[in-house]
């Protein structure tokens, strides 16, 4: 994969891009509408769903709490099961761990567990600066690597591509990745699946490493899980001598009883399902089982900086679900890509700033702002992050960054008008002025020939004869 | 009980009708609602958009304005929500220990209409006449922040001769967002445009809703789409009664012909 999201434009940019794209959206929203349907069904089905996301956001609070007592425990359960275990502060440090291993071993290519983790570190394009080839097996993360794609959706990356495309991928990018395309290839979804599967099985029985991430590692064992629906994970998982697991360290569980609840909740809100088809299991090495030689890189590339955020570090709680993209109304009109990250939708609007920090730059500055504040996202959120009070408040973070300096460009008329309203409102005499001026405004909107982001679609009120308080005033609130 | 009507800096500027229906309907279930001139705004605009230190002197006046009242009944579910919800967070940041105690007192006795109608006085049937085909679009702070449920639906239902039609994806958003309109308005006008689109499927004549800021917006729409569907605040149409239906101007906003050409 090539492609890359820096350099992404702000937002608002990014965005009116992709609302031109009336391919994606038609894909998004069926398919979001597929999936959040689904999710609806299956999560009515549960009586103690309510107590479930509260247990599961007091474990992970609590977890967060002394992270690092439990991550000093899983560290050591791991040592003692035989694994390996690696501190990566940033991106760099973990590719250039993973990168070692791999050629300790003298291998040129791995096969890769989908996982959200190594795309934020950007692993594939760091090992293939080393001349070692990243494999994804996921369906739709080879369908997005094939076709030099980004990611546009945490749980579906190629959500933003129809089958008719996929069959083009296939037939024109198999090839060069190992096993090619039969040439008769149709869009039919079962022939597209089983030339990913005879491609990919070549894949799994050559390679002799193997790279995953891991939706949750339990501290009191040792024990790394990841759950996944097609079976590529389990055999990324089984088959090479060599595993290496990239785990951000927010995945920390204390408990086996505490993973339960996480188990109910995820599969649920993730792909609408009762229950996920492969859930696999490891600690450490198992002797003439499995991979001899298991790595865990614990990673915190911004994840401590999130923490320290008093009102942001509830965003640590994410399972990365994505059921809030999936109910997201600016998601599924814009998609993706226009995030500028691998975490895109609300979690990403609000991950991002928080791992990043704002104030530096245009691009994560905007992300705060891509919401209508619509609560959409709380609703769903399994681990109850509470998004549009993370947004406000980073919102906040972002003005503070740019206080005292010169606003960038395009904050200085809102900033100098933020003054002029909040001394306007702090006195209801200068209100009287201030409506005056709404009207004067409004009449102008209606006169001038200039589009403004608001006329450009939207008509706009009619000011009224007299204002209420004006009203009120004159008839004594309509008594005479 | 004194009751104090919080009417909004929006409708007091721009929708005064909303607020004339709101002080017919309080006098005629019995309440003598009062209007504190010194009301300004409730500071949403600002702390939406991260000017928390520029909201600060919108809530002074807010709890001077409304800090003796026993009830501040508001047309807006995102005026009543930023109340209850965000007022603390302005307090306790401007490090005033006399906000911040202002505020406890304030917050929790702020109510949407609704939530005053059903929960405070315990009526539904306020005795309102509307004889139309009406369709409901409840706002995303009302549904999902305060969680007005069906009370809307429940006054609606009772409304004299008035049909209500089922407004396909309701809870969906409609875009409006405050700042986010203008901040990201293509998405805004994508958003509305959906909306728009279900509410013209109902046929209903109205759409209505509990904030006159989300009309606006979709109001705006419906009217540059010349749809011929007319936007109310819901507080209107529970106003309107047989002997004095509500004064409807035929649109509620100016369609302007030569504007889209330019730029
Ligand atoms: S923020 Fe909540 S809903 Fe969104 S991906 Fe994370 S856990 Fe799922």
């Amino acid at each position: 994969m090539t492609a890359t999201f820096v350099g992404m434009p702000p937002f608002p940019t990014a965005a009116r891009a992709a609302l031109e794209d009336t391919q994606l959206r038609h894909n998004l929203a069926h398919a979001t509408g597929t999936i959040r349907d689904k999710r609806a069904r299956v999560v009515a089905e549960v009586e103690d769903w309510e107590d479930l996301r509260t247990a599961g956001a007091a474990i992970k609070d609590a977890t967060l709490a002394n992270l690092e007592q439990h991550l000093v425990q899983l560290e050591a359960r791991l040592l003692e099961q035989g694994a390996v275990v690696h501190w990566a502060r940033d991106a760099a440090e973990a590719n250039r761990i993973v990168a070692g291993i791999a050629k300790s071993h003298a291998v040129d290519e791995v096969v890769k567990v989908k996982s959200m983790v190594t795309q934020e570190i950007g692993l594939n394009e760091a090992l293939a600066l080393e001349g070692i080839a990243a494999w994804e097996t996921d369906l739709a993360e080879l369908i997005v690597q094939l076709g030099d794609d980004l990611p546009s959706h945490i749980l579906v990356p190629a959500i933003h591509r129809n089958r008719a495309e996929i069959r083009q991928i296939f037939l024109e990018r198999m090839a060069a990745a190992g096993r090619p395309a039969p040439t008769d290839l149709t869009d039919d979804p079962a022939e597209l699946a089983s030339t990913a599967r005879l491609h990919l099985r070549e894949k799994f029985l050559r390679a002799r490493m193997a790279v995953s991430g891991a939706n949750f590692a339990v501290a009191e064992t040792g024990t790394l899980v990841v759950v996944e629906s097609e079976g590529n994970g389990r055999m990324c998982l089984t088959l090479p001598e060599v595993l290496v697991s990239v785990v951000g360290i927010e995945k920390v569980v204390p408990t086996f009883a505490d993973l339960d609840v996480f188990l109910r909740l995820l599969p649920r809100s993730s792909t609408g399902e009762r229950m996920n088809p492969y859930t696999s299991t490891w600690t450490g090495v198992t002797p003439g089982d499995g991979p001899q030689e298991v790595h865990v890189v614990l990673l915190d590339n911004g994840r401590t900086r999130a923490l320290a955020d008093e009102v942001g570090r509830q965003a640590l709680r994410c399972i990365r679900c994505s059921a809030c993209l999936n109910v997201c109304p600016v998601y599924e009109r814009v998609g993706g890509h226009a995030y500028g990250s691998v975490y895109p939708g609300p979690i990403g609007a609000i991950l991002n700033p928080l791992m990043h920090g704002v104030g530096e730059d245009a691009q994560t500055d905007s992300l705060p702002y891509a919401s209508s504040l619509c609560g959409a996202c709380y609703e769903v959120c399994p681990v109850k992050i509470d998004i549009p009070s993370v947004l406000v408040d980073l919102r906040a973070q972002v003005v503070d960054a740019h206080r005292g300096g010169v606003p960038p460009v395009t904050h200085l008329a809102e900033a100098v008008a933020m003054k002029g309203v909040a001394a306007t409102f702090g006195s209801s005499r200068r209100l009287g002025f201030a409506e005056r001026l709404v009207r004067l405004g409004t009449g102008v909107a209606q006169r001038l020939p200039v589009a403004t982001p608001w006329t450009n679609a939207r008509d706009v009120p009619k000011g009224p004869p007299e204002s209420f308080r004006a009203w009120w005033k004159r008839t004594d609130g309509g008594r005479r | 009980m004194r009751v104090a009507l919080q009417v909004t800096c929006i409708n007091d500027a721009l929708f005064p009708d909303t607020g004339k229906a709101m002080v017919t309907l309080l006098r005629r279930l019995g309440v003598d609602v009062e209007f504190p001139a010194g009301q300004t705004c409730c500071g949403q605009p600002m702390v939406n958009t991260g000017y928390l230190d520029e909201a600060v002197p919108a809530l002074r006046s807010f709890v001077d304005a409304f800090g003796g009242y026993d009830a501040i009944v508001t047309p807006s579910g995102s005026c009543a929500g930023s109340a209850r919800h965000q007022h603390q967070i302005v307090a306790r940041r401007s490090g005033d220990a006399g906000l911040v105690a202002a505020v406890e007192k304030t917050a929790p006795r702020v109510f949407e209409l609704t939530e005053f109608l059903v929960d405070q006085l315990g009526v539904t049937d306020v005795g309102a006449s509307f004889p139309h085909a009406v369709t409901y679009h409840p706002t995303c702070h009302s549904l999902r922040m305060l969680g007005v449920g069906d009370r809307p639906r429940m006054l609606l239902e009772q409304v004299r001769g008035l049909r209500l039609v089922d407004l396909p994806a309701a809870e969906e958003c409609c875009g409006f967002g405050g700042t986010f309109a203008m901040k990201n308005a293509d998405t805004s006008i994508a958003m509305g445009s959906d909306k728009a689109r279900h509410v013209r499927e109902t046929g209903a004549e109205i759409l209505v809703a509990g904030d006159n800021s989300c009309l606006m917006h979709i109001g705006g729409l419906l009217s540059r789409q010349r749809s011929g569907v007319r936007t109310m605040h819901l507080a209107e149409i529970l106003a309107s009664t047989e002997a004095a239906p509500p004064t409807v101007a035929p649109l509620s906003v100016e369609p302007v012909e030569t504007r889209g050409l330019a730029l």
